[in-house]
């Protein structure tokens, strides 16, 4: 993990004979792109104060034990297996991919692949399936990040003989003794993954980095739908961002609310309905501020206003439009 | 005898650090890597048995060197070999073979000499097992 081939630049590499006395931290900082990655994690990731905060020390803690080591100090490589809790679209996936991108970036993974798997992937379904199923997932994460999803499901407490506890077995040993080749983040729902981890102190133990996502505020999850509607080019009206937080402030208290998620699913439900109003005009002319706004009546028609109270035998469902 | 068969065989065996920067070039090149063993290194032998499927699909060759050291804990006292398979099209065959494990004690082999009618004389060569083993 820790090649410390000065790769991209050779001011950084100093006297091959003694080490450099003294270190530019900017420019050690921007060779290894963490500047720019940090940048990039504040400004296309709204909210998560937490979250930032941690992973930018993490990032800071990685940056001057590459220095240390170059400098000859005595350095012990750290443990990065992380565990990312929080609510459904809070983020975690998100969040992985930008750590496997800095923790590429200051080497302490060679390769930065980041390979996402759930239980399915890891257990077999008969003896003697397991192991391979799970050493062939580990083989592909190897110089990577492996992103566990809803960790969790590897221990069934009601069946002693679940296979799962076999790829669990193997996990633990290679996060102990391959801690160079691989970092592994589970990530998973609060409370279940706190469970998990007090019925495998093994996994707990192994883990250097617990980080806690926050739901979203109504002003964040605004912020966001700005800024998703900005990423693909589109926005609202001033009528039409008034009828989002009121769509916002509903649909937060309906079932199966799942954060940043459900506001990407409701924006992208929006666009389908701005073009079906575009279409259904076919005898106007266009303008490019036409294709651009979000009118009112593209959030108003949406079903979560028109939807009974929640708890009234609704279908309730993801599929609320 | 010390086997010399593949690539870098009249070298020092290699070390794991130069067998996983060898296996990283055959992954970066985008070949499937084969990890083979075999008791019988008679030249003409090239039946090798494959430890587990050929692995293609890899980002770092980590993934090889666990495969490797659990043949090598299983078949400790055979020749283990890894080849690099490339299946682009032209291709379609093995570009690099090297071996990563040889038996403490080697075999040698004879060359054994028959004359057969009108004073033709032909050749094979037979495997034989180590001299220090046998007494
Ligand atoms: N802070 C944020 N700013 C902007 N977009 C966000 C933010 N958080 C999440 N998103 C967006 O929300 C969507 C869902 O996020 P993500 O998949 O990371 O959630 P998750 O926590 O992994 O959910 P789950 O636990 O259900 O897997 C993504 O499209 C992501 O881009
Ligand atoms: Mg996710």
């Amino acid at each position: 993990m820790l090649d410390l081939q000065c790769a991209n630049n050779s001011s950084l590499c100093g006297g091959a004979a003694s080490p450099p006395s003294g270190f530019d931290l900017r420019k050690e900082a921007e060779a290894a792109g963490i500047t720019e990655t940090l940048r990039e994690l504040e400004h296309e990731l709204i909210g998560l104060k937490p979250v930032k905060s941690r992973v930018r020390q993490i990032a800071s803690l990685l940056l001057i034990e590459r220095i240390r080591q170059r400098a000859g100090l005595v350095s012990s490589p750290p443990t990065l297996h992380m565990s990312f809790t929080g609510n459904p679209g809070t983020g975690k996936t998100t969040v992985a991919l930008r750590m496997a991108k800095i923790l590429h970036g200051l080497g302490f993974v060679r390769r930065g692949q980041v390979i996402s798997v759930t239980r399915d992937d890891l257990v077999g379904q008969y003896i003697g399936h397991t192991a391979p199923k799970t050493k062939e997932i580990l083989k592909k994460a190897m110089g990577g990040v492996l992103f566990i999803d809803e960790a969790y499901y590897l221990h069934r407490p009601d069946n002693e003989r679940d296979y799962g506890q076999e790829a669990i077995e193997i996990l633990l040993q290679v996060m102990e003794n391959q801690r160079e080749d691989l970092v592994v983040i589970l990530a998973g729902y609060g409370e279940r993954m706190t469970n998990f981890f007090a019925s495998n102190p093994g996994f707990r133990s192994r883990i250097a980095h617990h980080i806690e996502f926050p739901d979203y505020s109504e002003a964040e999850l605004l912020l966001i739908s700005e800024l998703m509607l900005k990423e693909r080019g589109y926005s609202f009206s001033a009528a039409a961002r008034e009828a989002f937080v009121n769509y916002i402030a509903l649909r937060m208290t309906q079932p199966f609310f799942s954060n940043a998620r459900s506001i990407r699913n409701a924006v992208d439900r929006i666009r389908l309905r701005q073009a079906d109003r575009l279409v259904s005009d076919l005898d106007r002319m266009l303008e490019i501020k036409d294709l651009e706004t979000i009118d009112s009546s593209d959030v108003l028609a949406s079903r979560v206003f028109s939807a009974s109270p929640p708890g009234e035998g609704r279908e309730p469902s993801e599929r609320t439009s | 005898m010390r086997l010399t068969q593949g690539c870098f065989s009249f070298l020092p065996d290699l070390t794991d650090d130069q067998i996983y920067k060898q296996v990283q070039y055959c992954l970066a090149n985008g070949w499937a890597v084969n990890i083979e063993f075999t008791d019988d290194p008679h030249p003409r032998n090239t039946y090798w048995e494959m430890w587990g499927l050929p692995m293609f699909d890899l980002s770092d060759a980590a993934g090889v060197m666990m495969e490797l050291a659990e043949c090598r804990r299983v078949y400790g006292d055979r020749y283990i070999r890894i080849s690099g398979f490339d299946s682009s099209h032209g291709w379609e065959s093995v570009r690099i073979s090297f071996l990563v494990n040889r038996p403490a004690q080697e075999p040698y082999f004879a060359l054994e000499r028959q004359e057969v009618a009108g004073r033709v004389v032909r050749y094979a060569t037979r495997l034989c097992p180590s001299r220090e083993a046998t007494p």
